[in-house]
């Protein structure tokens, strides 16, 4: 076939680099959204620590406080 | 870490990136044959090396954890892979383009390169569903590396085949007499290929980190809340852990 001319030829090149720059940007979207989840995941585990954190340590006083009850002055 | 280099090699994917776009652009000149839509060589052609070059990767990969038992690269050929697969998606895309510019036609089955580079598209996009459909994670990984291995192998050999056949309208550019490509063209290609290269090593070393994270916040997870109230792990063709 012979060669194309320019304006043919233009829409066929910029098809071509647009695929690649959508592939590629799909694929950041996606890891993007991954992202997003591991941090979402990460907090809900910060928070279920710092839970666990406050129940351990109220538990601890209620302990306190019953043995220093229970001990005769 | 996997993420380790990351924030150096973004930059420099970038820089190379846009770098071998501007020379497409603005300093190779057009070719003689084919004219401007000749200008998807230097996207095509580099995307086609890095692909397969990934294949031959998650090959190597696959040896190597068969070879130690590190799961670490168990991943790493799971991703290289993955990522090839992805760029693949990209090499058919543009040849596609670039062919029914040049020859007028979307596809031609009977052209030996397009063809080879379907069928080991095709193989390594089994890779996956052969991970998912087997649950224990070890023998998930042994059979994984097995294909990749066998897969990697076949790249260079399906390469040879495609050089030794005869009847070709497929343009060569790596020949042994050196190709005859002007020193311009020559540089734009060499650029778009680093490009490319570095790209991919970028992408793979995102979604490397990307999986460590994931996995190692699973982990903690099942340590924090005991492995019977965190639940089975659910079934996945990505390896769960390192």
């Amino acid at each position: 076939m012979p060669a194309l001319p320019l304006d043919e030829a233009g829409p066929y090149v910029a098809g071509a680099y647009l695929v690649f720059l959508a592939l590629i940007l799909i694929y950041v979207a996606i890891m993007a959204s991954k992202l997003v989840r591991i941090e979402r995941e990460l907090v809900e585990l910060a928070d279920h620590v710092e839970g666990r954190r406050a129940a351990a340590a109220s538990a601890e006083e209620t302990h306190q406080a019953e043995v220093s009850e229970a001990v005769p002055r | 870490m996997f993420g380790r280099g990351l924030q150096t090699l973004s930059i420099a994917s970038v820089v190379l990136v846009t770098g071998a776009f501007a020379l497409v652009f603005l300093y190779a000149p057009n070719d003689a044959d084919q004219g401007f839509v000749q200008k998807i060589f230097y996207l095509h052609v580099p995307l086609a090396i890095v692909a397969l070059g990934g294949f031959v990767d998650g090959g190597v990969f696959a040896i190597q954890y068969l070879r130690t038992g590190d799961r670490g690269h168990d991943l790493r050929s799971y991703v290289a892979i993955h990522l090839s697969l992805i760029l693949g998606l990209g090499v058919l895309a543009t040849g596609s383009i670039w062919a029914k510019a040049s020859w007028g036609a979307w596809w031609v089955w009977d052209e030996p390169t397009l063809v080879s580079f379907l069928i080991v598209f095709l193989l390594f996009a089994c890779y996956q569903p052969l991970r998912f459909s087997i649950d224990d994670p070890e023998r998930q990984a042994r059979y994984a590396a097995v294909f990749a291995i066998i897969g990697g192998a076949f790249v260079p050999l399906n390469f040879l085949a495609v050089r030794l056949a005869e009847s070709l309208i497929h343009p060569r550019v790596l020949s042994t007499t050196g190709g005859s490509m002007p020193g311009e063209m020559r540089l734009t290609f060499l650029v778009s290929t680093v490009a490319m290269v570095c790209l991919f090593v970028t992408l793979w070393k995102y979604e490397l980190a990307s999986k460590h994270a994931s996995m190692r916040l699973r982990a903690l997870k099942r340590a924090l809340a005991g492995d019977d109230a965190a639940g089975p792990l659910a079934r996945t063709a990505a390896p769960t852990q390192i």
